[in-house]
């Protein structure tokens, strides 16, 4: 810090307002050559796919051929007339109605111990639940395949050890557990995520309310009751919304895990998209970027609602 | 913590703790079983194929097989990917930490024509996933001829949604004081001085934030490095060269072991040394 901050705005010649200066000219050069790598790399790679997913959901092509027909809105009908797409849909709800609620409070839980400074080894035990986080989802989806293996996988060695099941289970090759080993493995891999944010959250509770309410008599499950909570009801609806959000992105380790199957049992939105796009022997792109818009639209709709409700949220702590 | 029980006192307080000692020890237990998976596989990769196939519950491996590491890194070509994983991770992290250091200042503290559609276009794309713009974006590369090279990953990668990180520069900018660039401009600093001199390196916290979580999503990125080296093998990450190896090797486990070890290592290893970022970074995310 070599600069030091003068005490009175000696170049203050008259009102300004920055940018609008003398040397403005020069000065705006300057701001769009800053924002210039933003332009073209997010134009390039973000915005301009958004908009032309819109163009090719219009079109038919399978990626070879020079250039993609247009035929109206044929794909969108076929879209929703294709029982795997309402299929997939329904797991990826489904993907988010259990994954989200386990997450949310069970972290809840193990935050508010952890939060405590009696509770012994707490950092450590917070770096031990983080670390799946940072791990590679890819890769801890494959090696979750030999985990689960039904013969020599060490779930099903310790299963069959505890005499709980003999003939081992097939968790990842049957469609009636595929779905849920996916969602306990994803619980799994981000519950350290959600545990820092309560943990955040706790943090903004200072400890001066907590004492006053020991002086006033209030023991742990009152504390908890009646500060603790009302507290952190604005973070619950944050902390729920990021899930959610999350909760919807799962290519990575359904890709890996399973594959999207067995029989279709895990194929969630993005990995119905990859099969039509990159992994059918023809690939339909035009009806891929349709489901894509669709699919973009719904998360629209749910980020939307989660505006409004942090702004819900933001109006209860400021009157709190 | 507390010593040894030697006074009366000290044992009354010991046995306060107690229950606190029997809940750390239900989440000692807890977390042995969250991080098994993790020890399970170090363990897996310096076994023998068929010590794997027996005794998969025995963490301790009867005399460690580094032949398996061999394998992973020359066969599996492990090495190769590594090597790419690391060239792709740390020129998006460059480049992302540059242009969203520079476009949050620019927008933060300038008042420019355009400003409201720049700001209106980052907010509104904020919510975009990036799997559902791959199609285009993998049509747009391969025109451009970046298709199955680093270079098109890196340039996708770094052109994603990165609007978070913009967001945080721009809080960081908007919130230093005004006579801090005056000053300096009277000094006959010009804008980019300006910029890099003072600006930059007072959003250091920022730039670590920033820095952390962009690694982070890079170096397990996988749905666009996958999508991208289809026809060049040669160019892929860990993350896609782990999928292609099990689908080529299902019953090496102890290579696959070791592969995953090779992958994970780095990042864990980061994250252990600089937790605290880490753990920051995300919370950043709630606070804010």
């Amino acid at each position: 810090m070599t600069v030091a901050v003068r005490p009175a705005r000696v170049s203050a010649a008259g009102p300004r307002r920055p940018g609008r200066a003398p040397g403005a000219a020069r000065s705006t050069a300057y701001v769009w050559l800053f924002l210039a790598p933003t332009v073209l790399l997010y134009g390039a790679f973000t915005v301009y796919p958004i908009v032309s997913s819109y163009l090719y959901s219009l079109t038919d092509w399978n990626g070879f051929d020079a250039s993609p027909s247009f035929i109206g809105l044929a794909n969108y009908r076929e879209v929703l007339a294709d029982p795997m797409f309402w299929n997939s849909f329904r797991l990826t709800l489904t993907f988010m109605v259990l994954a989200v609620p386990v997450q949310v409070l069970a972290t809840l839980l193990i935050a508010i111990v952890l939060n405590s400074p009696r509770m012994p080894l707490r950092k450590l035990f917070r770096t031990a639940l983080f670390l799946p986080v940072v791990t590679t989802t890819a890769i801890v989806g494959v090696v979750m395949q030999f985990v689960f293996d039904p013969a020599s996988g060490p779930v099903n060695l310790a299963l069959r050890e505890a005499g709980l099941a003999p003939d081992g289970i097939d968790f990842l090759g049957q469609s009636s557990t595929a779905l849920g080993t996916t969602i306990g493995v994803y619980v799994w891999k981000w519950f350290g995520i959600t545990l820092v944010y309560w943990l955040a959250a706790l943090q903004t509770v200072p400890n001066e309310v907590y004492e006053a309410a020991r002086l006033d008599g209030a023991g742990a499950p009152a504390t908890l009751r009646y500060i603790t909570m009302p507290l952190l009801k604005p973070f619950l609806v944050i902390i729920t919304l990021l899930s959610i959000e999350a909760s919807l992105q799962v290519f990575d380790l359904v890709l890996t895990m399973t594959g999207g199957g067995p029989f279709y049992s895990t194929e969630v939105i993005e990995v119905y998209i990859y099969r039509w796009a990159f992994a059918a022997t023809i690939p339909r792109l035009g009806y891929a970027s349709a489901v894509a818009v669709l699919f973009g639209l719904f998360i629209c709709l749910v980020g939307m609602v989660q505006l409004l409700a942090v702004r819900a949220a933001r109006r209860t702590r400021g009157a709190a | 913590m507390s010593a040894f029980p030697v006074s009366r006192r000290t044992w009354r307080r010991t046995l306060r703790r107690l229950p606190w000692w029997l809940a750390a020890a239900a989440l000692a237990v807890g977390c042995l079983i969250w991080i098994y998976p993790f020890l399970w596989m170090v363990s897996a990769s310096l076994k023998t194929s068929a010590e794997v196939f027996t005794k998969g519950l025995d963490l301790l491996p009867e005399a460690p097989v580094w032949e398996n590491y061999e394998r992973a890194w020359v066969e599996a070509q492990f090495g190769k990917y590594l090597l790419n994983t690391v060239i792709v991770t740390v020129c998006t992290v460059v480049v992302v930490v540059a242009r969203c250091a520079m476009a949050g200042y620019a927008i933060a503290r300038h008042d420019f024509r355009g400003r409201k559609v720049v700001v209106g276009v980052l907010v509104a794309t904020l919510f975009v996933p990036a799997g559902y713009t791959i199609i285009p974006l993998v049509d747009l590369s391969q025109q451009l001829g970046l298709l199955n090279s680093l270079t098109g990953v890196i340039l996708a990668t770094s052109g994603a949604a990165n609007v978070a990180a913009i967001l945080l520069y721009m809080g960081f900018f908007r919130g230093l004081p005004k006579e801090l660039a005056e000053s300096a401009l009277i000094d006959g600093a010009g804008f980019a001085t300006v910029f890099f001199r003072i600006m930059l390196p007072l959003a250091k916290p920022v730039t670590a934030t920033v820095t952390v979580l962009t690694f982070l999503s890079t170096w397990n990125a996988f749905f666009l490095p996958l999508v991208f080296t289809f026809s060049r093998p040669d160019l892929r990450t860990v993350s896609v060269g782990m999928l292609a190896f099990v689908g080529e090797n299902g019953t090496d486990w102890s290579g696959m072991a070791a592969a995953a070890t090779i992958s994970l290592l780095p990042v864990v290893a980061l994250f252990i040394a600089l937790q605290r970022h880490f753990v920051e970074g995300i919370a950043g995310a709630v606070k804010s």
